[in-house]
């Protein structure tokens, strides 16, 4: 038997639903104590850029859980439909939870009105989502996703980063969240270029998390030894598609035999 | 004061069988068909805005005739039903039978309490499997029983002639394009002389099990019919 309120009219949110429905389903609903949490798995380093008729968005594989490394090959980006993805850094758990809301969030609009939502529609969504984690993010459980999508109307690949309230910034070129987004950014700050191809701008998104890895040690960088390279994912107006491990290794060994001679990463003009 | 009437429970079903039943065969046939690669359903709905025919979940489709406002509410709670539950577990424990029973015990209900009216809607519950064995299509009526449908079902509107044309002429594993046409020219049959049924009047989704995407479920449009119808 469908339940009296599956049955109540009602709007096509399913965040919106659950909290009507099962409040303590929604992340960050359970934890109610004042003091830290310890022994919490954070995700560090998420970085994305537009090229020429896209976008792509890549993450680095460590998981760490204050010193000690929890995870060496952890996925941290998600596609959340056809045409979006997430990635995630900070309290990996409720990050996600979150993450896998608001997937259903946008598949369940998509089913109920027969139309998928505008890039900004998702955006949206998803600051208030973080918006609704804020109470979590007071006790230390933050959550800072980075979301990129192909925008169907405007033809172009966008990138909206958020802070922990949901205020939601549009980033044209690139981005990075995480532990290592300082070192990452000044790295693309000096490699993006603008109408780049995708496989210069995947070549970028590497260069700038070998660069992360490079100063922060809470960032994952190639691991040689397991093969265990950064998720590259992108974005086109074909749709979402992850890039293969082989694809990503040859583009990692590359970068990784060119820092053998200039450990400091590719030099850019002076002037 | 006016004494109530007595009137006996068999009667009393029977006026509401009656009734929902006159409010189905209003309108038009839908029809859903499996073929090789997946269940094919499709709906004569000259309306490109109000569908019959909807995804609920990866492997799960949904088909309905009667009153739009009754199918749409309980296509809602199937979404709803089938979201909750793979975000609880897992999206491989959202199954077509679950919901069939969900719709069933609704429909058997609201048919037997005194109160409501019954609802005059028919559904269709289809479930792509991994092979033609594993898929189960279940047609829920008004009172809420509960039929597996083996190959091909129709409800709705002449309901009879559509379902003798498709016994006639359905063969296992046909290709999609097969099973339009064989579906078209059975939406057709439901007068005599026989209407030629065009592409623009068709609503036509698949569960499609060679898709790559989690979710099978996808709709064809206008030229992907005709080119089919044609073929």
């Amino acid at each position: 038997m469908l339940p009296e309120e599956y049955r109540a009219v009602g709007g096509s949110s399913f965040a919106d639903f659950l909290a009507s429905r099962a409040p303590d389903m929604l992340p960050g609903a359970r934890y109610n104590g004042t003091t830290e949490l310890e022994g919490v798995t954070h995700g560090t380093t998420i970085v994305a850029a537009t090229f020429d008729g896209g976008v792509v968005m890549a993450g680095d594989r460590r998981a760490t859980m204050g010193n000690v490394i929890a995870q060496r090959d952890i996925q941290k980006v998600f596609p959340t439909d056809e045409y979006s993805c997430v990635g995630i850094a900070g309290t990996a758990g409720i990050a996600v939870e979150m993450t896998r809301l608001f997937q259903v969030e946008l598949e369940h609009y998509e089913k109920i009105e027969g139309a998928t939502l505008s890039t900004d529609g998702k955006a949206n969504r998803l600051a208030a989502l973080i918006r609704g984690n804020l109470g979590m993010a007071m006790q230390g459980l933050a959550v800072v996703p980075l979301f990129a999508g192909y925008d169907l109307d405007a033809g172009v690949g966008r990138i909206f980063a958020f802070d922990v309230t949901g205020n939601k910034n549009e980033e044209r070129t690139f981005h990075s969240v995480g532990s290592g987004s300082t070192f990452a950014r000044g790295s693309l700050k000096k490699l993006y270029r603008a109408g780049m191809s995708e496989a210069d701008a995947v070549t970028a998104v590497v260069q700038a998390l070998y660069d992360a890895a490079d100063d922060d040690t809470a960032t994952g960088g190639p691991d040689l030894a397991r093969r265990i390279f950064p998720l590259v994912s992108v974005i086109t107006a074909d749709g979402y598609r992850a890039w293969t491990e082989e694809q990503t290794a040859a583009v990692a060994d590359q970068v990784i035999s060119a820092r053998m001679h200039a450990p400091d990463g590719p030099h850019a003009p002076l002037t | 004061m006016t004494a109530p009437f007595y009137v006996s429970p068999e009667q009393l079903m029977k006026d509401r069988a009656d009734f929902a039943r006159k409010g189905i065969s209003r309108g038009r046939s839908v029809v859903v068909v499996q073929y090789a690669d997946g269940i094919l359903l499709v709906a004569e709905n000259p309306s490109k805005a109000l569908h019959k025919i909807s995804e609920i979940y990866d492997h799960i489709g949904f088909a309905a005739v009667g009153r739009y406002n009754e199918f749409e509410n309980l296509r809602i709670a199937g979404i709803r039903l089938a979201d909750v539950r793979g975000y609880s577990y897992d999206r491989r424990d959202v199954t077509g039978r679950s919901l069939a029973n969900a719709y069933a015990q609704t429909l058997g209900t609201i048919f037997s309490s005194g109160a409501e009216k019954p609802y005059e809607v028919e559904l269709f519950v289809a479930e792509v499997g991994h092979a033609p064995e594993d898929d189960q299509v279940y047609r829920l009526t008004y009172d809420g029983s509960v039929a597996d449908v083996q190959g091909y079902g129709v409800m709705g509107g002449q309901n009879e002639l559509v379902e003798t044309y498709l016994g006639e002429h359905y063969a296992a594993g046909l290709d999609l394009a097969g099973a339009l046409r064989l579906a078209a020219s059975a939406l057709g049959a439901d007068s005599t002389p026989a209407r030629t049924v065009t592409a623009e009047s068709l609503e036509v989704a698949v569960l499609d099990r060679t898709r790559s995407q989690p979710r099978k479920f996808k709709r064809l449009g206008d030229a992907r019919v005709a080119e089919a119808l044609q073929g």
